[in-house]
């Protein structure tokens, strides 16, 4: 659906040149919700606007929906840009058109007449969940229902592809849930590939399939969400992953927990995908002779199955929880006994 | 009781007068208004970073914009003379008195209608943008309608220079209060007469601020 050739992006400033987006390979297949994350200055804005040609490569060729993106203007273009679908971290709404005009203003761009319209509106306003706020003004509408509008202005004339940049970041996490959820079933119910770029390692656990981590205009990591929780390899990346799974997972609290539990040991438990559903505690118990004693822990969801950690104290005769330790090794569990270090 | 304080008024005349008054400033803040936004959608979309960048033509639209503006208006009447004369075919009257209130009036609302379009939020030009808008279509349905309270507020503050501006054209034989008032009242001594025709101007920007005031209110949903 979406194919990002050599793309790079250099622009001239005042001191000197940057590199914005350095050299890019990407593709995103149809239905797929792609994330890309990064903290500000690391391409990933540049990189989404060259999807729908706000921004033009350097160098390389962006190509979405079969229209070569990168390559072609004026008309054309504008065109293209009917068919993707963009919406904004700060929503972007014109405060001089009530809801319904908002969402109407694509259609108007597009040429479709009153009575379709008309129609089309009344069908968005009841897919993003704004029935009776038709008529109100962006002013008089909370964030959350701001970037519904923002989300049904976008689906107006069907687009293939949907853009989303930032666009829960300056939203509270309950409002930024409900507007993820409402983008996974979009996607699901209209099959609509998404591109979202963000700084929150959130959004991308709850509804991406694959992320891209960019760092200083390259992609440093990229593959299935669960894949890169799991095995996290650049450091950028780890620091992304904990922001969801060790909130409160500091060494300090590490070190807290071996000093208050001194016997037995204590074990760092990752699951992944299906092993987080298994009974692997039950398990453990029933075969050992050994105490278990949960400390902390934290499942997440993801798009491609369960992630999370769980620390357990096991105590009881040394043989036995050695024994425990190595049924957990054998699990699809990847087990770590933490000590002092 | 009006006719024990003001003696001298000879009320047919200020009648006469105040239509005059206008005459001149309607038909100058219509022409003002579309030349104006027309100059200030020219230095908005030339400036730097918007849809039409170009230094070359920003540069001398400014230029003229600020040389116009700067010129003291009673020195721009004079210096529009043979320019007057050339286009209306007399010196003397209101029409007479419209291109230069016009000339004298449009740079400074074209530099309101510049700022006014520079407070919009540049997010949601680009969501135009991202929609397939054409330039011409975020003109119309993005810069115009989102700048409009604004625009209206300036135009207010626009017409009521412009009342001003006609009674200095008046001083030099353009009709209307200013006029009245220098020739009746000034010239021959009679206060009231000057009295009479500067209550008359107050009204009448008293009612232009009151309209605009209403009307930016109206529009303004932010």
């Amino acid at each position: 659906m979406i194919l990002i050739e050599q793309a790079k992006k250099i622009f001239h400033t005042k001191n000197g040149r940057v590199t914005a987006v350095d050299d890019i390979n990407l593709s995103v297949q149809e239905g797929e919700i792609f994330g890309m994350i990064g903290y500000s200055g690391a391409g990933k804005s540049t990189l989404i606007r060259m999807l729908n040609g706000l921004e033009t490569p350097t160098e390389g060729s962006v190509t979405v929906a079969g229209r070569a993106v990168s390559k072609i203007k004026g008309k054309e273009l504008r065109k293209a840009r009917q068919e993707i679908g963009m919406i904004f971290q700060h929503f972007n709404l014109l405060w001089s058109r009530t809801v319904r005009e908002n969402i109407a203003f694509p259609l108007e761009i597009a040429g479709v007449n009153k009575a379709v319209r008309d129609k089309r509106v009344n069908e968005l306003i009841e897919l993003v969940g704004l029935e009776g706020r038709g008529d109100s003004y962006p002013s008089q509408l909370s964030g959350g229902q701001k970037q519904r509008v923002g989300i049904a202005r976008a689906l107006a004339n069907n687009p293939q592809v949907l853009l989303c940049d930032e666009a829960t970041s300056a939203l509270d996490p309950q409002t930024t849930d409900s507007i993820l959820e409402l983008l996974v079933d979009i996607n699901q119910r209209l099959g609509l590939t998404i591109v979202l770029i963000t700084h929150e390692m959130h959004v991308i656990r709850k509804i991406c399939h694959r992320v891209a981590v960019m760092e200083a205009g390259k992609i440093v990591e990229l593959g299935t969400v669960l894949d890169v929780f799991r095995r996290p390899e650049q450091q950028i990346t780890k620091r992304f992953v904990q922001q969801v799974t060790e909130p409160e997972e500091s060494k300090e609290t590490i070190h807290h927990l071996l000093e208050s539990h001194p016997n037995g040991k204590i074990v760092k438990l990752t699951f992944v995908g299906v092993s987080a559903e298994q009974p692997v505690m039950t398990e453990l118990i029933r075969q050992f002779n050994v105490d278990v004693n949960i400390l902390q822990g934290k499942i997440s969801q993801t798009q491609n199955g369960a992630y999370g950690t769980l620390f357990v104290q096991i105590t009881g005769d040394a043989t036995e929880v050695d024994k425990a330790t190595a049924f957990l090794d054998a699990q699809q569990v990847d087990s770590e006994v933490i000590t002092y270090d | 009781m009006i006719e024990q304080w003001f003696p001298n008024v000879d009320w047919e005349k200020m009648w006469e007068a105040t239509v005059q008054t206008l005459y001149m400033t309607s038909i100058s803040v219509i022409v003002t208004f579309i030349l104006g936004i027309l100059l200030g959608l020219l230095l908005f979309l030339t400036s730097k970073g918007q849809l039409w960048e170009n230094k070359a033509a920003y540069g001398i639209t400014a230029i003229i914009v600020n040389v116009f503006r700067s010129i003291p208006f009673i020195i721009l009447i004079v210096l529009l003379i043979p320019f007057t004369k050339a286009l209306v075919g007399t010196i003397i009257g209101e029409n007479a008195a419209l291109p230069a209130l016009i000339i004298g009036a449009a740079p400074f609302y074209a530099r309101m209608v510049e700022i006014a379009l520079r407070e919009i939020d540049k997010g949601v030009i680009e969501a135009a943008r991202a929609m397939g808008a054409s330039t011409w279509t975020i003109i119309r349905k993005v810069l115009i309608p989102e700048s409009l309270p604004a625009l209206v507020s300036g135009l207010t503050v626009t017409a009521i220079a412009l009342v001003g501006y006609t009674a200095m054209a008046g001083v030099i034989g353009a009709g209307g209060l200013g006029n009245l008032a220098f020739l009746d009242g000034f010239q021959r001594s009679r206060t009231d007469v000057t009295m009479m025709a500067t209550i008359i101007i107050l009204i009448i920007v008293f009612i232009i601020q009151f309209i605009g005031d209403t009307a930016t209110r109206k529009l303004d949903k932010r």
